[in-house]
């Protein structure tokens, strides 16, 4: 899960990462009330900034200075609402402004590739990573990082000699690395990024904006996990899959469908896609691995879900019984369209494959369901789905 | 021959008392593979009852450790079926005692425990597979993980994947010709074995005719794998990639995409894959079809 701006701020204040004062908002009177209450801290200035989880939220008008209570409110009614590649602003956190003397970059995150963690730091932030990496990487700093060692103190000021940050203000970067590192271990994270770490006329060094990725494996060791997930941006169907626990993720096609194992749907879906080209271009309309125990009432909340999709015209159920029998998974299927009676409309294409594969197709020929057609091979029923959507 | 696995394989079941362990030791037995025994440090000194692939009843003992039960039976290989919470500490303790293979079937382990594991590996002498895997079948011989042993048979086929599904319905297509052996290393973003660890021991099977590499979406794997087939393998790989028409995934931010230094699309991975000279099937049948074909031809 990746997280918001204000959420990784909240995440780095509990580790004592320093940071400045923020406030999230989701109207202008909240973005008064904030903004009121950082003037009477002592702010001189505030920042309204557009929470999205995508970059360049800066060159798209999403962050703006405000020097009263009132301005932070105007420019908060321009922002909240807002489009920001595709994402619409929700939220805007009103920040206490900085006074920055110099920008810097720092980062720790999981390094799929080695199968250990790395960390990269710059005395050159501020500026799109990517483009640092590709324009000037002898500025970009990589650490690679030992999972059973950690950033110790002795590795954090490897980082900061490696970067090059000046002699003043190393102890400080190293401290705040460290720190850092509490938080990616701390909440079981994948990501843990400062762009810009910024030194302060103060001198204080300080996390001016973060970015965070939580793994959501580790969701049992961390139940405050679930208080940020952004319910508000799921969409509906998602959120009712998510609900009944299936792994579901909507797209904008005309076929539904429903397998078990991620590789074979994501495998369904390609198939399906190839199919729709003959087809009118029909396309898949959903992701939707129900896994290994398909029972009638997995079935059928799966099949609720697609159904409740207006896009969707045909449904293919594409399953390889391997420790699955096919007998259970038709016995699902017909019990799901029992359990929805007049609510199954839309055709559905069944191929069954492996284990009891036999006494599977006998259970949904013998009930001869008028919706039902089975199919014998994968590339046949996706073909099939496609047809029917498209009639 | 096969590879990582063979009928004198001596097998234990860490979480043998459990719902899954229980489920498919049955199955592991019923597919021929010699289960020595099982862990569980609460139920020490207890027996766990099941049948054999001849259905003569079998008494598996239950040991407090995997050092225990290692020094007892012989084993040589874990597969563990333990809660994502204690899988680290399950890892460890194979580790520790020395297990050459170590199957690990358990889905949702937090990736830094991983990554811990992986890195407490190096220099011993385990071999992880998995986690998040159905581990591996060198079918006639022995199981060890979740794979359906029913679909075939042995034969000229070594196949590698990250998905499970994807290996039982390849399996199932070539059915008629069967397979050396089939490992599932599992999908998760930090895992023990390798396409390429695969890669190099089927190279290295003399069993082995042709070699079927199954990837997805995500990671640089597939493109390493490219890599590595161009400058190490001379048998003929068969790929197939599954997610083209898939949405992108979570990004990991702009710092990830510096990392794994490819888009970590499938077209670009079907294309590393062609440039190494291996042949990528549009869909599994269609991969299928090209196995047959290197097949038939020999």
């Amino acid at each position: 899960m990746d997280l918001f701006e204000y959420q990784a701020r909240d995440l780095f204040e509990k580790h004592e990462v320093p940071v400045l004062a923020g406030i999230v908002a989701t109207t202008p009177e909240e973005a008064r009330a904030a903004a009121e209450q950082l003037f009477a801290a002592g702010s001189s200035v505030v920042v309204v900034k557009a929470q999205v989880k995508v970059g360049g939220r800066g060159k798209a008008g999403g962050v703006k200075i405000a020097k009263s209570a009132d301005e932070a409110a105007e420019r908060a009614t321009e922002i909240l609402g807002m489009d920001i590649k595709g994402h619409t602003v929700h939220r805007v956190m009103i920040a206490a402004g900085a006074d920055i003397a110099e920008e810097y970059y720092f980062s720790v995150l999981l390094d799929r590739a080695e199968r250990r963690y790395l960390a990269m730091a710059s005395v050159e932030g501020g500026m799109e990573i990517e483009q640092l990496a590709v324009e000037r990487p002898e500025a970009l700093a990589k650490v690679a990082i030992d999972p059973l060692v950690g950033i110790d103190a002795a590795k954090a000021a490897e980082i900061v000699a490696e970067a090059g940050f000046a002699a003043d203000i190393a102890d400080q970067v190293a401290a705040v690395i460290a720190k850092l590192w509490t938080v990616f271990t701390a909440e079981d994270a994948t990501l843990v990024e400062v762009n810009p770490l910024v030194k302060t006329g103060a001198g204080d060094v300080v996390a001016l904006d973060g970015k965070v990725s939580l793994d959501d494996n580790a969701d049992f060791r961390h139940p405050e996990h679930a208080e940020l997930e952004d319910a508000a941006a799921a969409d509906p169907l998602e959120a009712k899959a998510a609900e009944n626990n299936l792994n579901y993720v909507k797209l904008d096609g005309q076929v539904g469908i429903i397998g078990n194992g991620a590789g074979l749907v994501m495998s369904t879906l390609d198939v399906v896609a190839y199919a729709g080209e003959e087809h009118g271009g029909v396309e898949p309309a959903n992701f939707l691995d129900i896994g290994g125990g398909a029972n009638a009432q997995v079935m059928a909340a799966g099949l609720d879900v697609i159904l409740g999709d207006e896009q969707v015209k045909s449904v293919f159920v594409n399953v390889f019984g391997g420790i699955t029998a096919c007998d259970e998974v038709a016995n699902g299927i017909v019990g799901a369209l029992d359990l929805l009676g007049d609510a199954a409309t839309k055709p559905l294409v069944v191929r069954l494959d492996g284990n009891n594969v036999d006494k599977g197709r006998a259970i949904l020929i013998e009930r001869a369901h008028p919706l039902v057609t089975l199919a014998e091979t994968m590339d046949g029923g996706a073909a099939k789905a496609a047809e029917l959507a498209n009639a | 021959m096969s590879i990582y696995l063979n009928k004198d394989s001596k097998i234990i079941v860490q979480g043998i008392t459990g719902g899954m362990g229980a489920k498919h030791t049955a199955l592991m037995l019923d597919a021929g593979s010699a289960i020595v025994g099982g862990v569980n440090a609460r139920k020490a000194g207890t027996t766990v009852q099941h049948k054999d692939a001849d259905g003569n009843d079998v008494t598996l003992p239950v040991y407090g450790t995997v050092a225990e039960a290692m020094a007892e039976t012989g084993a040589n290989v874990s597969v563990a079926f333990v809660p994502p919470a204690f899988t680290k500490d399950a890892c460890i303790e194979a580790i520790d005692a020395g297990i050459e293979l170590l199957v690990v079937i358990t889905e949702g382990v937090p990736v830094q425990d991983t990554a811990e594991v992986f890195a407490y590996l190096q220099g011993k002498k385990t071999r992880m597979i998995g986690p998040n895997c159905p581990g591996i079948i060198t079918p006639g011989e022995s199981l060890a993980g979740i794979t359906p042993h029913t679909i075939t048979g042995k034969g000229p086929i070594g196949l590698v994947s990250k998905s499970g599904t994807l290996t039982y319905q390849m399996m199932y297509e070539l059915k008629e010709f069967g397979f050396s052996s089939a490992i599932g290393i599992g999908g998760d973003p930090v895992i023990g074995t390798t396409h390429i660890d695969a890669l190099a021991a089927f190279e290295d099977d003399p069993e082995t005719e042709v070699i079927v590499m199954i990837g997805e979406i995500g990671g640089d794997a597939e493109e390493r794998a490219a890599e590595y087939i161009k400058a190490n393998v001379t048998k003929p790989v068969v790929g197939y990639v599954a997610g083209f028409t898939a949405p992108e995934g979570k990004t990991m931010g702009h710092a990830g995409a510096i990392v794994s230094g490819s888009s970590g699309t499938a077209q670009a991975k079907k294309e590393a894959l062609e440039a190494a000279g291996v042949k990528v099937g549009k869909t599994p049948s269609h991969a299928a079809e090209l196995v047959k074909e290197i097949l038939s031809a020999r």
